[in-house]
């Protein structure tokens, strides 16, 4: 598994998204960095199956021993689908970030809004940033 | 003399330090503080050695007549108070105890592998808690029962998204305005507050009146919870089954209260009777009476709700080497990580109260629990026996009681006949209309006396209260 | 490596003759009891016959052991403990100093500890006695006009004083628009958690440059909010362990918008007799009893949060309240028309109080004046003995506790303060504060927050920073030693993510 696919767009708060194959529906999760940020998971709190997302707004949370982090939202949209084994496996988070550890599914209500996420060369510069302050 | 016993420092260390921070006095080091923010003028309070010290509290002690004798009853009145604070026996070996400063000069173990004498001790504590109270999860304490109702309600307000609570029958006046004043906290008017809050009244047999609650909740949407003392504050064991379907049917939660939680020796706990929270006060189990606190608040609810639990919570565990240990858990749910979005605004624990009261039911046992309660209770109906044989005296309410009960004094005050018994030494008990119960206790019935029972008395102790009511009752 | 000393050859004093004991419900065997009950006396009574369905089905599973077992457990388990008469606890914003033994004997006392609360007022005028006159010393030591003592504990004292801030502004007709409380972000947790409890909505202030509030920034916030600032709740010295300068500004401002100010007395160690809070612009601050006055631990409560309060607030104090007559009579105050209510049973937790008094008389003004100079040296002395191994969050001067960072730690040899804080454990010390202030409060780094008290002779200062000194040479030479403990503790590293994914909260017979 790469660190950070090069296929998923990503934010700035550590959120990624995945473009499905009907080009409106994006499936979205947090990074390796985050994750290794938090340590390990005990708790992931997601909303339900047709709630409404709306970008750069907390979605939930996902909390580790010591720290509870929220999660943003990187679109705008309904929530489609929500990976609840999740809520009694949170270390799937750990484990594999980006297939099994991901969090909800959104249909955009603009796709174009994924456009505005960073792409791979983007984000890795962006961390690399954050490392140097 | 100068040199105190508690502050190391004589002047040459004093001298030495300076040197090493590189200040040249001691008044240096403040010397930053703006001279509009410092003290006008010294401080006016006189020190005093251990002796004159022992002496002033002495006299300041010597100055009560405590309900309680330390060994024997010399200079202890003889007590049948209760009314939210019932105290029981608590046997030598468990002050003895805690009086070890690994217990009592310890802190909070957020460091588990220093702390795991509390940390097994609490755990310990959690289960006793979940197994008197009935319940599957109990936390590491809160402050007293009154409190700890209070945030049962606000627990049941987020679990249930709801913000309205009926209190149903006898609930102890002064839990009802300890809730009160948190509800307030979030109701911005009081219009709003009185709007959050109903009270259903209690039946002929003392207990809540299920067919008045359920008109109530039909009535009323957005309630999160019923709450029901158990026993209520007159004594009366309540129908929580009943009670708890007609919650449940609405889509609240059932919150029980209950000030002598040895009544779960004899009678069904919460939680086999649909609770969904329990709390009760566990200070009459755990040490002296000490004029009301320090306390320490059980707290047990179902499974499920167990990441909406306020205070701190132990876990069993295991550490590198695959060794039991125990460890804090889950506290993100709690203020020093969740800041604004904690469950609760609670710090400590009550440690070491919860600590006397799990050495305590560790002696007792299994055995001994059910023993005190069933002495209680046998105490309690031949007291209640000759009381209402006493002519002018009655039994208001028919409902069973487990060791507290409200009886109807002839000439219809009793605050005049506890002050009269007081004189000669005899505390009869707490008059419903007493003022030191607070505001609301004015408005409860002036001939009722509550009378608490406990294994500490003896038959001739209780025909004696008896003797005496008849006799200083007009 | 030898288990006795450091790879640098510092020896490690410490050794362990420990027992463990099994939960004591794996203790014992059915039937035994370590119970002492009276024989009955009256006819026995059948719970079933008076409660039918209602009677208890079947008993509480509690132990079943004599007194001999219960004795050994408890005693083999409090030598699990570390604690104050075994050594320093450097914990920064405790105040773990010694707690004096003859207040435990104090407490004690019939004429106290036999007191039900209920018990008619004039047979137990000593107590209120000594409630009056602990109130009176608090007022004296804080420089405020009365206090509570009801509030069980800090964060207790804290929603005390939140709740009569709402009922000032909600009195004056301001309630509504008056939703908001400036804190600063490097409060400690329970300070936006008091607020959001009562409906505020909290603005954070950032911490300047210097570690201290500034004027400006709390200009700027006040002006963002026009007539909407409730309050401000600060803490002097700040968890930085620096004394908040500005105060006297700062009170101005907020005082000027309307709004009253609140200190966490949390830190009250550093101010007796140099700064009475009442007099220095604050209007409410609560005071922790277990922490200045002594009041023992007790592995986390009781505490103790009594709360002082200025003329402003005095109409809402909690009820009831202890009054003395012109004849020298005490009685409990019920009416009082503007009250906030009560936040708990009964009136506090009077076992506290009476240590906490005998604390302050066997002091004296004097003495406490001393008591916050000798925790201000001992903490300065650490600070000029570690500082060149470990830097500083901020230049400021120090009060009673010192805040020191792991960024230099961390970058050369990737030791951490949770590191450091688990290698103290092998030199016999508990570890200071490490997950407060926060990181966005250090520039990103891990805290040591060190907060000795007064109570710790010198020789105890020199052997800890020898201790700390020891490790950070040990980290350069051979990084995994503190990476990896403790190596001399029964236990070591308990999985904290087992007990938070798979919670097991109470013993099971399995």
């Amino acid at each position: 598994m790469d660190d950070y696919p090069n296929e998923l767009r990503y934010t700035k708060e550590h959120e990624w998204a995945r473009l499905e194959a009907d080009g409106k529906t994006v499936t979205i999760g947090i990074t390796k960095f985050a994750v290794e940020s938090l340590g390990d998971i005990t708790q992931v709190d997601l909303p339900s199956e047709g709630e409404e997302v709306r970008k750069d707004a907390v979605f939930g949370t996902v909390e580790s021993v010591k720290a509870v982090s929220d999660l943003f939202a990187p679109v705008t949209g309904k929530v489609t689908k929500v990976n609840s084994p999740l809520r009694d496996s949170p270390e799937y988070v750990n484990e594999d970030c980006y297939d099994e550890g991901w969090m909800i599914q959104v249909e955009m209500k603009d796709p174009g809004e994924l456009s505005a996420l960073m792409d791979q060369p983007a984000y890795t510069k962006y961390l690399k940033e954050q490392d140097e302050k | 003399m100068t040199q105190h016993r508690y502050l190391p420092h004589t002047d040459d260390d004093v001298a030495r330090m300076l040197g090493v921070v590189g200040k040249p006095t001691v008044e240096a080091l403040f010397s930053h503080i703006p001279e509009r923010l410092r003290a006008k003028r010294p401080l006016e309070i006189e020190a005093l050695d251990e002796g004159a010290l022992l002496a002033h509290l002495g006299m300041l002690g010597a100055r009560s007549q405590p309900a309680i004798g330390a060994v024997s009853r010399d200079g202890a009145a003889l007590s049948f108070l209760g009314a939210g604070l019932v105290p029981h026996t608590i046997p030598t070996a468990v002050d003895m105890l805690l009086q070890r400063s690994e217990w009592y000069t310890s802190y909070t173990p957020y460091q588990p592998e220093v702390s795991q004498g509390t940390l097994q001790a609490i755990f310990e504590f959690q289960t006793m808690v979940s197994e008197i109270l009935g319940l599957p999860v109990a936390n590491a304490s809160m402050y007293d029962g009154a409190s700890a109702t209070a945030e049962a309600v606000l627990m049941a307000e987020r679990v249930t998204g709801r913000r309205r609570v009926v209190f149903a029958g006898a609930v102890h006046p002064q839990y009802v305005e300890t809730m009160r004043t948190y509800l307030s906290a979030e109701a911005a008017t009081a219009e709003q507050l009185a709007d959050v809050e109903r009270h259903v009244g209690i039946g002929a047999d003392g207990r809540a009146d299920a067919a008045a609650l359920e008109k109530a909740l039909a009535s009323i949407d957005d309630v999160a919870c019923v709450v029901v003392q158990q026993p209520n504050f007159f004594g009366v064991v309540e129908d929580v089954a009943r009670l708890a379907k007609l919650a449940h049917d609405r889509g609240a939660l059932l919150v029980t209260a209950t000030a002598e939680p040895v009544a779960f020796g004899v009678i069904a706990p919460p939680g086999a009777t649909g609770a969904d929270v329990a709390v009760a006060e566990g200070i009459g189990l755990a040490i002296p009476p000490t004029c009301g606190g320090p306390g320490v608040g059980l707290f047990a609810a179902r499974a499920d709700l167990v990441r909406q639990l306020p205070g701190r919570l132990v876990g069993e565990t295991v550490d590198k080497d695959g060794r039991r240990g125990y460890v804090l858990t889950l506290a993100t749910r709690e203020q020093h990580i969740r800041r604004e979005k904690a469950t609760s605004n609670i710090c400590t624990n009550q440690g070491l109260i919860a600590l006397a009261f799990t050495i305590h039911m560790s002696l007792l046992g299994k055995r001994g629990f059910t023993e005190m309660a069933r002495l209680c209770l046998a105490k309690t109906e031949y007291l209640k026996g000759k009381l209402a044989a006493l002519p002018g005296f009655a039994l208001p309410f028919a409902g069973p009681t487990f060791n507290e009960f409200a009886v109807r004094v002839r000439g219809g005050d009793a605050v005049r006949v506890v002050e009269k018994l007081a004189e000669e030494g005899i505390f009869a008990g707490v008059p419903a209309a007493a003022p030191v119960l607070g505001n609301a206790s004015s408005k409860n019935d002036r001939d009722l006396l509550l009378v608490a029972v406990t294994e500490r008395h003896s038959r001739a102790d209780l025909d004696r209260l008896a003797a005496r009511l008849d006799e200083v009752a007009r | 490596m030898s288990d006795r000393t450091t790879k640098t050859g510092t020896p490690i004093e410490t050794r362990h003759l420990l027992h463990s004991s099994r939960p004591i419900f794996e203790q014992g065997a059915p039937g035994r009891s370590g119970a002492s009950l009276p024989p009955l006396d009256v006819p026995s009574v059948d719970p079933a016959a008076l409660f039918g369905d209602g009677a208890r089905a079947t008993a509480a599973a509690l132990p079943e052991v004599s007194e001999v077992e219960v004795t050994r457990h408890f005693t083999r388990l409090s030598r699990w403990n570390y604690a104050i008469d075994l050594g320093l606890y450097p914990l920064g914003s405790c105040t773990m100093k010694y707690n004096p033994k003859v207040n435990e004997r104090a407490a004690r006392l019939p004429g106290f500890a036999g007191l039900h609360p209920l018990q008619p007022p004039s047979t137990m005028q000593g107590a209120l006695e000594l409630m009056w006159r602990l109130e009176k010393c608090l007022c004296e030591l804080g420089g405020f006009k009365r206090v509570t003592l009801q509030p069980a504990a800090g964060a207790h004292g804290e929603l005390a004083g939140v709740m009569m801030i709402r009922a000032y502004h909600a009195h004056r007709g301001d309630g509504a628009k008056r939703t908001k409380i400036l804190i600063p972000d490097s409060a400690h947790g329970t300070n936006p958690a008091t607020c959001t409890a009562n409906g505020f909505q909290v603005l954070t202030l950032k911490t300047g440059a210097d570690g201290l509030l500034s004027p400006p920034a709390v200009k700027e916030a006040i002006a963002a909010h026009p007539g909407e600032i409730a309050g401000i709740m600060i803490t002097n010295p700040s968890t930085l362990g620096v004394f908040e300068e500005h105060l006297g500004e700062i009170a101005d401002l907020v005082h000027e918008a309307g709004g009253l100010v609140y200190m966490d007395g949390a830190n009250f160690n550093a101010l007796l007799g140099k700064v009475r809070p009442g007099e220095a612009g604050v209007d409410v601050m609560h005071i922790n009893l277990h922490k200045t006055f002594t009041t023992p631990h007790g592995g986390g409560g009781p505490g103790s949060g009594a709360v002082g309060v200025g003329a402003a607030l005095e109409p809402f104090l909690p009820t009831p309240t202890v009054e003395r007559d012109d004849s020298g009579h005490y009685r409990l105050e019920f009416n009082r028309p503007t009250t906030i209510g009560r936040l708990r049973s009964f009136y506090g937790n009077f076992g506290m109080f009476v240590r906490a008094y005998a604390y302050i008389r066997e002091m004296g003004g004097a003495g406490l004046t001393k008591v916050t100079e000798m925790a201000v040296l001992n903490a300065n002395y650490i600070r000029a003995r570690l500082v060149e191994h470990y830097p500083l969050a901020y230049d400021k001067p120090s009060m009673h506790e010192v805040v020191f960072t792991d960024k230099r730690l961390k970058k050369e040899t990737g030791v951490q303060t949770l590191d450091v804080a688990k290698r103290l454990m092998d030199f016999g010390y508990h570890p200071p504060t490490i997950y407060f202030p926060l990181p966005a409060v250090t520039g990103g780094a891990g805290a040591l927050m060190i907060e000795p008290t007064e109570t710790e002779p010198p020789e105890t200062l020199d052997a800890f920073c020898d201790a700390m000194i020891a490790i950070a040479d040990e980290a350069h030479k051979d990084p995994d030693v503190a990476k990896n403990a403790p190596h001399q503790t029964a236990l070591r590293r308990l999985d904290e993510t087992r007990a938070a994914r798979t919670p097991k909260l109470r013993w099971t017979r399995e």
